[in-house]
């Protein structure tokens, strides 16, 4: 079952899961960024619950839809959703940034498989996506290529390179979804380095853009919906989110883009989260993934 | 070329004139080697940056448009393009300047090509001070220092078109990432069609047991020169040339050391990092023995003409010449 499919309810479920990940592995490792991991578990559980055909089972399935966060560091969110979708045991993560374990800071094809490109300096992402979705479409092969990228990593150059690429050459198989957080390791972003108007922006470089409430999984879901109907040209998700969403003392705080929680604010934050460090802890150890049964109307 | 030369003696290979050797662009060498490829490989792609016709990957966009990709004046997005191309199971050779190719898209090449480990064949076109007339920006003369340093990458500098082409088509073969780094004029053509070419293996172009010099790309050339030079004077230099920067052929040169106990390395590259300091880590290692490096040192280069700035620079064959002088009187004094 390589497409998911998973409705809203399931949806939020996952994303809630994905949250007491990156706080437990956080709380283990003592190192690695918090805010922005938060930010994108909501879309990021739709990307890999609902939206892409991926297949952990079989990684070099030609038919795969291809991902590549440009953000490389927010690799607890996305090492979580790898765990949780079945790439590698849940157990794994509590090896995070740890000389024993295969999950580096920032993702490393050659270490952890289903990685497809490694990443880590911003503003490269993009272009790789580029490659990927002309030599997909170069192949006659169907598969979409996604490519998650952070707010303050616009201020990058070779951003606007790629997409003035992909619009040149109408990759239309080529969807961006952007963490619009609006926080960066300095400030707000609008502070550090004004992005705004970013809509603007990608639609005058010939971008469909789609804004979408990035915390709301029916919102997300839509938003890749109009891009997988939107031919001739790229798409672009501006998803809306904040900053450390979902553990109260972090929300909206720009202190916690790179920071972990200590042992006791991780303590805080899974009660908040519904459930305790230990727990949770247990579950990871246990190399329990719970098993994902795809929604009943989910087929496409 | 210029420099005056002694008549062949038999040593240097038989098919080379040196007094009046072929000249012929190392860049089309590359742009032959993308069209043999594109024959043999529908895997192989092409990109350029608003460089078609000075790279010479006009010949492989006139006969493969289908597979040929203009990026446009964006190096760095250029770099990870080909980098996501070769991720779907494409041979990507991008054609640039070496200039841009090793320096504006290096941490392209470092976090996203090397560091994946993904077959992108970098064409660094314009290397070296021979460029001549588009001055100190244009001349790359660090690419080997800088490409060497970065793990997984193969780095290439072929001494003449036949190399050039046939390192071109080689790199395809090779499941790294590889650089290869050619000129821009005409040089003299010092291998020919048969002339065998291994990536990672050096060759002894002329015996020798005197000294040796160790030398890559044009410098080759100005190598079998002083070679000659130094024979009418009943030196015998042996002339290696390292076309495989990294993997480097690390027997050859310790060979080269114990058989002939003094060295002279000749690159047409800044005197820090490159051959010289490549051939030095490998003699400090293997077999102590003085080294001679002649090379740029260490500044900008500027506006000319080919020969004349090889000469104002201090690496065309009489500079050659000079650095063996130095290196036998430290052999001699031992």
């Amino acid at each position: 079952m390589p497409r998911l499919n998973l409705d809203v309810e399931q949806l939020r479920e996952r994303a809630l899961f994905v949250r007491r990940d990156i706080v437990a592995l956080l709380a283990r490792s003592q190192t690695g960024h918090s805010g922005g991991p938060l930010s994108c578990a909501d879309f990021g559980a739709v990307l890999f619950f609902h939206e892409m055909n991926v297949n952990p089972e079989r990684l070099d399935d030609p038919s795969r839809d291809l991902w590549h966060f440009s953000i490389g560091h927010v690799t607890p969110v996305i090492y979580s959703l790898m765990a949780e979708r079945g790439y590698f045991p849940l157990e794994d993560l509590l090896h995070f940034r740890r000389i024993e374990g295969h999950l580096q800071g920032h993702p490393s094809k050659h270490d952890t498989r289903g990685i497809e490109v490694s990443a880590g300096s911003l503003g490269q992402g993009l272009s790789v996506c580029c490659g990927m979705a002309l030599g997909s479409r170069m192949d006659g092969n169907p598969r979409r290529v996604y490519c998650v990228m952070g707010d303050g990593e616009q201020q990058e150059g070779q951003i606007w390179e790629a997409a003035m690429f992909a619009a040149h050459y109408k990759l239309d198989n080529l969807c961006g979804v952007i963490d619009y957080n609006r926080k960066q390791i300095d400030g707000d972003v609008e502070d550090v380095m004004g992005i705004a108007p970013l809509a603007e922006k990608w639609r005058a470089f010939n971008w469909n853009v789609i804004e979408v409430d990035g915390h709301d999984v029916g919102s997300v879901i839509e938003g890749f919906e109009a891009a997988r109907r939107t031919k001739g040209k790229p798409s672009v998700l501006l998803a809306h989110t904040v900053m450390g969403k979902g553990v109260s003392y972090m929300e909206d705080d720009y202190r916690w883009h790179g920071n972990p929680p200590s042992v006791e604010q991780a303590e805080t934050a899974l009660i908040e989260l519904g459930t305790s460090l230990s727990a949770w802890t247990k579950r990871l150890e246990g190399h329990t993934a719970p098993a994902v049964t795809p929604s009943a109307n989910g087929a496409r | 070329m210029s420099t005056p030369v002694p008549a062949a003696t038999g040593v240097t290979p038989a098919h080379l004139n040196l007094a009046a050797p072929e000249l012929k662009r190392t860049r089309e060498g590359f742009g032959h080697g993308l069209l043999d490829l594109g024959e043999r490989n529908p895997n192989v792609v092409v990109l350029v940056g608003d460089l078609t016709g000075s790279t010479n990957v006009n010949f492989f966009a006139q006969k493969y448009p289908e597979r040929f990709i203009q990026v446009g004046i964006a190096e760095q997005n250029m770099m990870c393009v080909a980098a996501g191309l070769a991720a779907v199971g494409k041979i990507p050779y991008l054609a640039t300047y070496g200039a841009f190719a090793a320096c504006r898209s290096l941490d392209q090449i470092r976090v996203t090509v090397a560091y994946s480990d993904l077959p992108v064949k970098i064409g660094g076109a314009h290397g070296g001070i021979s460029v001549g007339p588009d001055g100190a920006t244009h001349q790359a003369m660090e690419e080997i220092a800088i490409i060497r340093s970065i793990p997984n990458m193969r780095m290439i500098v072929p001494c003449d078109y036949w190399e050039t082409r046939k390192a071109t088509v080689a790199a395809a073969a090779d499941p790294h990432p590889v650089y290869i780094r050619f000129g821009r004029e005409p040089v003299p053509v010092v291998t020919n069609e048969e002339t065998p070419f291994v990536l990672g293996k050096a060759a002894v172009l002329r015996p020798g047991g005197d000294l040796a010099i160790i030398a890559c790309g044009v410098m080759v050339y100005e190598a079998l020169v002083a070679a000659e030079t130094l024979q009418t004077r009943g030196i015998d230099a042996r002339v290696v040339n390292v076309a495989t920067l990294k993997p480097l052929d690390t027997a050859e040169i310790e060979r080269a050391a114990r058989e002939c106990g003094a060295i002279v390395t000749a690159e047409e590259h800044q005197v820090h990092g490159g051959l010289g300091g490549a051939v030095a880590e490998v003699v400090v290692r293997t077999h102590p023995v003085p080294v001679e490096f002649v090379a740029v040192q260490d500044r900008f280069g500027r506006s000319g003409k080919q020969d004349e700035l090889m000469a104002a620079f201090g690496i065309k064959a009489p500079d050659i010449v000079r650095a063996a002088d130095r290196v036998l009187s430290k052999k001699r004094a031992g």
